[in-house]
């Protein structure tokens, strides 16, 4: 499973040139690659174009091939690409267990064996046991564990990961981080990051410079 | 038109049997399901043919249905539509409440079964004589056409802890609005009660009562209005609100004169105030007034298309209202408090007595209060009278 | 994306559009109902020959403009006051849910000479032992009518400002203009309001166009000898002679007409006010600080009203007998409550409430989700603000017409589509502005974990949008249980819900049955808004991220 990018370039709405000199990239499964550069060059649209998210206006030029297949052209739950965010996205309307079991693959199916693999991953993310918690009262690291879980279990072919420690304390953040990375890494699946922190940087197999 | 009609009646009653065998008509009745056409707007009055029914049922094994009509017109029309069809038969209107111009309109398209009425048994009880309320329906004879069952005729009434004296008749209102100004007024004559308010004045002081009969001319109109132009010219600056404002309809107008706005309110049903004490809507001291020489009244009636398909059970029916207890139950102000159409003085002992054993009220008038029944004027007097008022006082 | 739009054209707009059409025909003669087929001015001559036409036309301007100029008068100082009291400002909303015959009636039974106000202060401080002679209820100047109105209208267009103004940083602008020396009131009216108007301009041609055509409220309120061109057109189209339809139609034709041009007055109004308050503001006044003396009179008369309306209503509605000048009543009873017909048509007025907001939501939903989908806007806006901006009596009575030709009798149906033209345009102003606000991250999230478009409506977008929907629901039963043409018209007699029947009978003789009618308007909207507090709260009762702000 490998995640490529190919003479990748975005147009902003309204705007004459490109966001940024056309990307070509290659991530290897298990390998977590950076992105960096500075604010406003379009990382994160970067992240949303590839993912299928991006907003209606946007021009683009370049594909997006996932384990050699095209990917640009379909809608973005059938991509297999999972995304981690900024503000972790649980969603506020269902508890902690009920946002696992939404991302759980409909591959694996009965009530029982589903209700084990939500368990389980809690489990795994030191959230035992906290499946009927209000996702509001976890903390910021609780937060960001469970929502790389829930990614998970939706068992994706490749992982965006836009910003997702910033919002954490320098002492947690080292330990979310490798958290997260170790278990992509486990999971033999290509992921790319965006962010402005060194550390991420450092902890990423690989760094790209995004240029005007 | 008149005499045409006169002449065509005592034709048609010549072709018909003058005394047709009334045990016959009952034996043709028994099972038949009369479907009495009535309007349906008032409670009261369809829980009394409700009661009907159960007795036509009881006694002669007739099943009376009753269609709630929104407006009469809907059951003449659709007796128009299966004659127009050419549905001589078997029709599925039995029997009609009908009046005034719903009624001309039958007679005279000839969709209507009679003369029946002379037939009826309980008619003995009837003073059918020419120009008789029971037998004239908005200046039109009834011909034995229809057969009357209720009566309603006009009346005032007064607070009687404010009003201790009454005035005498319709030009003694004007006096008495100069003692008490701002006291009285009536319904906007848009409203059939507000009409008959100066219906009511048109008759006291027409110079030639008889004219009013007749359709209305512009020569008979000028003539016949003066007096009571006149007269309204006078009493409505001394009226409520200085005669620039009028109570909707007289219901408005009971609430008026329960607050001590007015001290005046006006019906078409002489029962009316005595049933609004009961309701709590009026105070108990609430009184009925009906001007020296009469109101204005009319009679409501039962019509048999000519192509019904339960003759004999409507007229079955018809006779039903006319008797005595029936009448006098309908005059119960507990069941409808509507009164008897029948002539007291034809009444047996028997009759006079169920009549008595009413309950009576204070309000309730006694039919010697009532004074006599005048006669309504052409339908053609009322349009334009309430066409002229609207010219003259909407500013 | 097509599709939705030609349903919501199809169910919204062409009602309107074949109602007006219908009613445009008839005023000139167009009845092949009647078998008149010969096109001419006739309806004209005969409608504008009828005694009285001028006035009419003068209380309809009067009342119209008069309550619109007066209601947003009255909103300027309210908001100011009310833009720092958020929990004051929630008391808005029980005074805009009740519906316009309800409050009608009950401004009615207190003002009136004989009213609960009179009866309070007599005889002791008035020496009336009978109501006074002077006029009230019906005034000849229809301003009893405009209280009405304001009452109902301030509410609205104060809420609005608030709703403009949360969207600026007034606190900001109101401390740099004091800080330049300028009294409070003066900022608020010279700086910050101006700025708010322009939001605030499509609800007040809601109201003057409302306040040019009511009905219910004038029937109740308003003079009646000769009443507003609209209570007029109602008489005519209830006239038992067919052929009344058609100068009653020519009268819709002239109160569109007349909406028309004073939609046109009231924007050059607007520009002539400007230009007067741009030299004002030149002149560079700072004015007194004052306390805010107009805030606490409106809400001092506005709530005593409002207050003093639904107390003359309970004590009507257990009243025995209530002689005048009596304060209260000889006896308080629950006899009427007991025998009275309340439940039959709080019954068909609640089938009627579900069943519109229920379709409401439904389109609302449906232009929603496919702007969504298609990621493009849909140019609609005319289905919202049409049935809103033309006067109602002048396309529901063609409609009713229109309804006939399409198979459809008068009845439940006819009026709960009646209804709905009126519903959805509230039920998507309020859905609207939550739906499109939601954070789309989470949206995203949902599909990154495989969830295609269904899933992340049904379980993703419609559940955290809970509250916004009940809140658009709770608006959209005001608004259908409010109905009073909507019902009358369509309904041809063989619908009774709770606005035809507390209309009737505030013109019956027995008021205690008219406050109970009354009553039960008033209660079955704030039941409506109870409710949508309460089961997003119990609903979201553990879910800290989606509590507060739901309505």
């Amino acid at each position: 499973m490998t995640l490529e990018l190919i003479e990748l370039s975005l147009t902003a709405p309204g705007a004459d040139a490109p966001l940024f000199a056309a990307l070509s990239l290659s991530v290897e499964p298990g390998e977590v690659v950076c992105v960096m550069g500075p604010s406003g060059i379009g990382k994160s649209s970067l992240l949303a174009h590839i993912g299928g998210h991006l907003a209606r206006g946007f021009r683009t030029t370049g594909e997006v091939r996932l384990d050699g297949q095209y990917v640009t052209a379909l809608p973005a739950e059938k991509r297999g690409i999972g995304m981690l965010f900024q503000q972790a996205q649980l969603f506020p309307h269902l508890s902690v267990g009920d946002n696992l079991a939404f991302g759980l693959t409909p591959k694996l199916r009965g009530r029982v064996a589903r209700r084990e693999a939500v368990r389980e991953a809690l489990e795994r993310a030191g959230l035992a046991g906290m499946e009927d918690r209000d996702p509001a009262t976890l903390s910021g690291g609780q937060r960001t564990r469970a929502a790389l879980m829930r990614t998970l279990l939706a068992q994706p072919r490749a992982i965006l990961i836009d910003e997702p420690f910033a919002a954490l304390d320098t002492g947690l953040r080292e330990e979310i981080r490798s958290f997260v990375l170790d278990h992509i890494r486990a999971r033999e699946i290509p992921a790319l990051m965006v962010s402005h922190d060194e550390g991420d940087a450092l902890a990423a197999a690989r760094t790209v410079t995004l240029h005007g | 038109m008149r005499p045409l009609l006169a002449a065509l009646t005592i034709t048609l009653s010549l072709a018909t049997p003058a005394f047709a065998d009334w045990a016959q008509t009952q034996a043709e009745a028994k099972g038949q399901t009369v479907y009495f056409n009535a309007w349906g707007g008032d409670p009261r009055t369809n829980a009394f043919i409700e009661w009907v029914s159960d007795q036509m049922q009881e006694t002669y094994g007739v099943t009376v249905e009753q269609v709630k009509l929104t407006d009469t017109a809907e059951a003449v029309s659709r007796v128009q539509a299966e004659k127009a069809a050419g549905k001589d038969e078997g029709g599925a209107v039995d029997l009609i409440w009908i009046n005034g111009p719903n009624f001309l309109a039958m007679k005279e398209a000839g969709l209507l079964h009679g003369p029946f009425v002379a037939d009826l048994p309980n008619a003995k009880y009837l003073d059918l004589s020419e120009g008789a309320a029971a037998s004239t329906d908005f200046t039109v004879p009834t011909d034995g056409y229809e057969s009357p069952w209720r009566l309603a005729k006009f009346v005032f009434d007064y607070d009687e802890e404010r009003v201790k004296t009454p005035p005498k008749d319709m030009a003694g209102l004007l006096d008495w609005a100069q003692v008490n100004p701002g006291r009285f007024t009536h319904p906007n004559p848009s409203n059939f009660i507000g009409a008959t308010f100066l219906k009511q004045a048109l008759v006291g002081m027409a110079h030639d009562p008889a004219a009013l009969a007749q359709p209305v001319t512009d020569e008979t109109y000028a003539t016949e209005t003066a007096p009571l132009w006149a007269w309204y010219d006078a009493l409505r600056p001394l009226m409520w609100r200085e005669g620039e404002a009028f109570p909707e309809n007289e219901s408005v107008q009971a609430q008026l004169l329960a607050d001590g706005e007015v001290d005046f309110g006006m019906h078409f049903d002489p029962a009316a105030p005595a049933a609004m004490i009961e309701q709590g809507v009026l105070p108990p001291s609430v009184r009925v007034w009906v001007p020296e020489g009469g109101t204005i009244g009319n009679i409501s009636y039962v019509a048999i298309p000519s192509n019904a398909a339960h003759r004999a059970g409507a007229e079955l029916v018809a006779n039903f209202l006319l008797d005595p207890a029936t009448q006098a139950h309908m005059q119960d102000i507990r069941v409808l408090g509507s009164f008897s159409v029948l002539d007291p003085a034809k009444l047996d002992e028997g009759a006079k007595a169920a009549f008595a054993a009413l309950p009576t009220a204070p309000a309730l008038p006694t039919l010697d209060e009532l004074g006599p029944t005048l006669p309504e004027p052409h339908p053609s007097w009322m349009t334009r009278l309430t066409e002229d008022w609207a010219q003259r006082y909407t500013k | 994306m097509r599709l939705a739009g030609a349903i919501l054209t199809l169910v919204i707009g062409a009602p309107v559009m074949i109602g007006a059409a219908l009613t445009l025909a008839t005023a000139f003669s167009w009845q092949p109902g009647l078998g008149r087929v010969d096109l001419g001015w006739q309806g004209f001559v005969d409608a504008f020959g009828a005694p009285g036409i001028l006035t009419s036309l003068r209380l309809t301007l009067v009342t119209g403009i008069g309550a619109t100029v007066l209601s947003l008068a009255a909103s300027i100082p309210l908001a100011r006051w009310l833009v720092t009291r958020e929990a004051a400002a929630r008391w808005l909303t029980p005074l805009l849910a009740v519906p316009h015959a309800a409050l009608a009636i009950g401004l009615a039974f207190l003002i009136a000479p004989s009213g609960w106000a009179a009866r309070l202060v007599s005889p002791w401080a008035t020496g009336w032992a009978l109501p006074p002679q002077v006029v009230t209820v019906g005034d000849p100047w229809g301003l009893s009518l405009i209280l009405g109105l304001m009452l109902k209208e301030v509410p609205f267009l104060t809420l609005m400002t608030l709703v403009a103004a949360a969207q600026r940083p007034v606190c900001g602008q109101m401390a740099a203009g004091r800080a330049l020396g300028y009294a409070p009131g003066r900022v608020w009216t010279r700086i910050v309001w101006p700025q708010l108007y322009s939001a605030l301009r499509l609800p007040v041609l809601i109201v003057l166009a409302f306040s040019l055509s009511v009905v219910d409220m004038a029937l109740i309120l308003g003079p009646s000898n000769p009443p507003t061109l609209a209570v007029r057109i109602l008489r005519l189209y209830g006239a038992p002679d067919p052929a009344q339809a058609v100068p009653a139609s020519a009268l819709a034709v002239l109160l569109l007409a007349v909406m028309a041009g004073s939609v046109v007055l009231w924007l050059a109004g607007e520009k002539a006010v400007a230009r007067l308050a741009k030299a004002l503001i030149q002149q560079g006044h700072r004015g007194v600080s004052r306390g805010n003396w107009a805030a606490a009179g409106l809400i001092g008369a506005g709530g005593a009203l409002a207050l003093g309306a639904l107390g003359a209503l309970i004590l009507w509605s257990l009243a025995s007998f209530w002689r005048f000048p009596d304060a209260l009543p000889a006896r308080l009873t629950l006899e009427r409550w007991a025998s009275a017909d309340w439940a039959g048509p709080a019954l068909t007025s609640l089938n009627l409430a579900v069943a519109s907001t229920l379709l409401a939501l439904i389109l609302a939903v449906l232009w929603l989700e496919s702007e969504d989908r298609s990621g493009k806007r849909l140019h609609l806006g005319a289905l919202i603000v049409l049935p809103l901006l033309l006067p109602q009596i002048g396309f529901l009575q063609g409609l009713t017409t229109g309804f006939l030709w399409l198979g459809l009798p008068p009845g439940a149906l006819a009026v709960t589509w009646a209804e709905l033209l009126f519903v959805f345009p509230y039920v998507m102003i309020a859905l609207a502005g939550p739906w499109r606000a939601l954070d789309r991250a989470h949206l995203a999230s949902a599909a990154s974990l495989g969830a295609g478009p269904w899933r992340r409506l049904v379980a993703v977008k419609l559940p955290m949008l809970l509250g916004p929907i009940c809140a658009a629901a709770a608006i959209g039963v005001a608004v259908s249980v409010a109905q009073y043409l909507a019902v009358l018209l369509p309904a041809a007699g063989r619908v009774q819900a709770l606005a035809t029947e507390a209309v009737a009978l505030a013109s019956g003789a027995d008021r205690r049955l008219a406050a109970i009618l009354a009553l039960m308007q008033a209660a079955l909207p704030w039941a409506g808004f109870a409710l949508a507090l309460a089961v997003p709260a119990w609903w979201h009762r553990n879910r800290r991220g989606l509590r507060g702000g739901a309505v």
